[in-house]
């Protein structure tokens, strides 16, 4: 990527800076800062993983030295499940699904040579990285990193005598409160540019469905951050200032911030999750050479999506001491909003069907994501309910079933995407035999993993519990063997992702060479050049038609790209 | 800023879109959903506090706001805005003429920031401090947070103002200012009627 953006012409556009050491330092290009989220993105993603390790094998083996780690203490334990979990979510799916590809994806496919505001672009990154930077320092303070669950719930959050991590806490929620305004810049910057600077000819039923979802789960995010960041201000305060918002001893009220949260929390999901559903639609119609089926309906359900992922908050706290009245109508919304999903996934089988489909890696990861997704959005209706909820809070059985959302959503949908776009962005293939090896060595394990805690669950086997042999009805061999091989199957899907990173590394200095357009798609980053230069095109492209223009008949080719002249 | 340049092709021409809202304004209406959408978080967990607490709002023994200063100032402040919408509807039609008035419009916020300072520090006076009760903490946060949007908005009239004096404002960023600083002064009263009243 270094040279060709150095030595491909400019095509007659301004020039940001000069391409010296600067400009891989502070880059105001979007594809520069899109890869510069994404390897941070999976760096943390390795950081992760290796905490997931670390807790799994405390779990499976309680007491032993786990190797690369040592004995996880109690404390350690509860630090290594919250940095997991905020990790994942704020440091893995968000930089990766929504800044790497919306950085990378945006002006190449609307047909711009960058961000609206690329300087703010700039800026998002720098926030980020500085977040990363706190977020890892809090993990050396002394008494170690915040250990209260990636959901903060105070007093314990709030107050350094019951979570004994008073330096932890609150670079916890520095760290956190950095990365939404990286985030913010950055959703701002995506909205701005899909709206006012695409291709002369692209309407708004022209844009990519991934598009779409990026700026969908962006305008999501800019609506329900804000009561958050409220709720994180008043926690700061708490910890730092000594107020009392939440000690229901001086007037406050501790609940407060699970609505304050879970207000922000749920559309969370969505934020997430859309891109993925986006990701995963290009690829599908890619590798099944037909149009995706029902444009329209999906971008009107992303949307239905997006308003009803307001209305289902506090299906998170039935147990919490809410209303049971109030309850009925969280339950009610909660069981709404599944039928959205399982709409899109209709509609992504109708794509598939009759299509001439390639079992290509990337087509492998975007069928199982929808096929891993349907799983965790069946099993969610079981907690989305209060009354089933009653015993489920808490339990494996919650676990097992928000991973079977997030595993698909920031990890399933990221492989789809990442070695879907991979000659894009690097210009080179990557290889399919061990993208398949990868693939099913990846995909074996994490059912391996989440389908016995599942049984673990229903058996009524709590969350964040650091070693079940204090509870002897839970402490027996039948289910420890199940911790075990779950554990085992983490170790060997962790193992499976070394053939990942070899691969990719790999393929992005000798693979083989990608051309323009490798999978004989149609949207506009096919286009230009594999890796695209600085501003994109040489000349910039007008729009035809629609993004999904697959078997038309009476053309030779079976595809038509939308910038090709009738 | 990189702007991409519209080029003509035949046949396009009825298909290349011109914005309908210009950039810097859609960003700044993005950002504003966010603040507008943290107030409301505040002011519902400030509403939440207030109805549960047991021995009615404000709590016994606790100072009184100023509600007739504050009112006062309020009128200040909503003055403040009118004044900007003077500015913009003259910038239309003679920039030079936006000036002056765009000059008042910083000065009455000016003064809504340093009248509410003075306020403050006879309320602290009074024994009113961020942690001596929740209802010095939310008095103290929300107020405190409109304040940090006040002085921002200044920061955006400023240099609004010395734009026009460079002649180098463009009728976009005046249109992103104006924006932000009646948000700023449209929140008040609502903040007011809340906290205050």
């Amino acid at each position: 990527m270094a040279q060709s953006a150095q030595t491909v012409p400019h095509g007659g556009h301004e020039h940001h800076e000069s391409h010296g050491l600067s400009y891989y330092l502070f880059p105001l290009d979007h594809k520069i800062i899109g890869m510069q989220y994404l390897f941070t993105g999976m760096f943390m993603a390795l950081i992760g993983g290796f905490f997931a390790y670390a807790f799994r094998m405390q779990l499976a083996f309680p007491g032993m030295s786990v190797p690369f780690f040592g004995v996880v203490s109690a404390g350690e334990y509860n630090s290594l499940v919250t940095n997991h979990g905020s990790i994942m979510i704020f440091w893995v799916a968000m930089p990766v699904l929504i800044a790497a590809f919306g950085n990378f994806l945006i002006p190449l496919m609307i047909g711009c040579d960058d961000m609206v505001f690329p300087k703010v672009n700039r800026l998002s990154y720098q926030i980020f990285l500085l977040s990363v930077i706190v977020l890892i320092t809090s993990f050396f303070v002394p008494g170690g990193g915040f250990g209260g669950a990636w959901t903060a719930y105070p007093p314990l959050s709030a107050n350094a005598q019951y979570s004994l991590t008073p330096l932890g806490s609150t670079l916890w929620l520095t760290a956190v409160a950095l990365e939404f305004v990286a985030f913010l810049l950055g959703g701002i910057n995506f909205v701005t540019t899909v709206m006012n600077s695409r291709a002369p000819g692209m309407k708004l039923y022209d844009i990519p469905i991934v598009v779409w979802m990026i700026v969908i789960a962006s305008i999501l995010f800019t609506a329900s951050v804000g009561p958050l960041i409220a709720g994180a201000v008043m926690l700061f305060m708490d910890q730092v200032v000594g107020t009392q918002f939440y000690d229901p001893a001086a007037g406050g009220d501790p609940v407060l911030w699970q609505h304050l949260f879970w207000f922000f929390g749920h559309p969370e999901v969505y934020v997430v999750l859309l891109p993925a559903m986006g990701i995963t639609a290009d690829v599908m119609v890619t590798f099944a050479r037909k149009k995706l089926f029902a444009y329209r309906t999906v971008l009107y359900t992303a949307v239905g999506t997006g308003v009803l992922s307001f209305t289902v908050w506090a299906h998170h706290q039935f147990i919490a001491g809410i209303d049971p009245r109030m309850a009925n109508v969280f339950t009610i919304t909660t069981l709404l909003i599944s039928i959205p999903i399982a709409e899109m996934c209709f509609v992504y089988i109708a794509t598939l069907y009759g299509g001439s489909i390639t079992f290509k890696t990337p087509m492998l990861w975007a069928l199982a994501f929808v096929a891993e997704f349907l799983i965790g959005g069946v099993t969610g209706i079981f907690l989305g309910a209060s009354g089933a909820d009653i015993y489920f809070h808490d339990t494996y059985f919650v676990l097992a079933h928000f991973h079977y959302t997030f595993f698909p959503i920031a990890i399933i949908a990221v492989y789809a995407g990442l070695t879907y776009w991979f000659p894009k962005m690097f210009g080179r293939m990557m290889n399919d035999t061990l993208g398949k090896i990868h693939f099913w060595g990846t995909i074996i394990p994490f059912n391996m993993i989440f389908l016995p805690l599942f049984l673990l669950g229903a058996w009524g086997q709590h969350r964040r519990i650091y070693s079940y042999q204090n509870f002897p009805e839970l402490a027996g061999d039948t289910m420890q063997n199940l911790r075990i091989l779950a554990t085992l199957s983490l170790v060997t899907m962790l193992l499976f992702q070394l053939v990942f990173l070899y691969n990719f590394f790999r393929s992005m200095f000798k693979g083989e060479k990608a051309g323009k357009n490798p999978w004989r798609a149609t949207t506009l980053e096919w286009t230009t050049e594999s890796p695209p230069g600085h501003g994109n095109w040489k000349e910039m492209p007008t729009v035809y038609r629609g993004p999904y223009e697959y078997g038309t008949p009476g053309r030779d080719q079976d595809f038509w790209p939308q910038n090709e002249p009738s | 800023m990189t702007q991409r340049t519209l080029r003509l092709v035949p046949g396009t021409e009825t298909l290349a879109s011109r914005p309908l809202i210009s950039s810097a304004a859609l960003g700044m209406l993005l950002f504003v959903l966010v603040e507008l959408m943290m107030f409301s978080g505040l002011m519902s967990a400030f509403s939440i506090v207030k109805a549960a607490a047991p021995g009615g709002w404000p709590p016994p023994g606790q100072a009184r706001l100023p509600i007739e200063e504050t009112a006062f100032n309020s009128v200040v402040l909503l003055a403040s805005g009118a004044f900007l919408l003077l500015a913009a509807r003259r910038f239309k039609l003679r920039r030079s003429s936006a000036s002056l008035p765009l000059l008042v419009s910083g000065l009455l916020g000016a003064f809504f920031v340093i009248f509410q300072g003075v306020e403050w520090v006879g309320l602290v006076r009074q024994g009113l401090t961020l942690t001596s009760s929740t209802h010095g903490s939310f008095f103290y946060l929300i107020v405190g947070m409109h304040a940090l949007h006040a002085v921002g908005g200044l920061g955006f009239l400023l240099s609004t103002w010395v734009r026009l004096q460079r002649r180098s404002l463009d009728s976009s960023v005046l249109v992103a200012t104006q924006i932000f600083w009646y948000f700023v002064v449209g929140l008040w009263p609502i903040l007011y009627g809340m906290v205050y009243l």
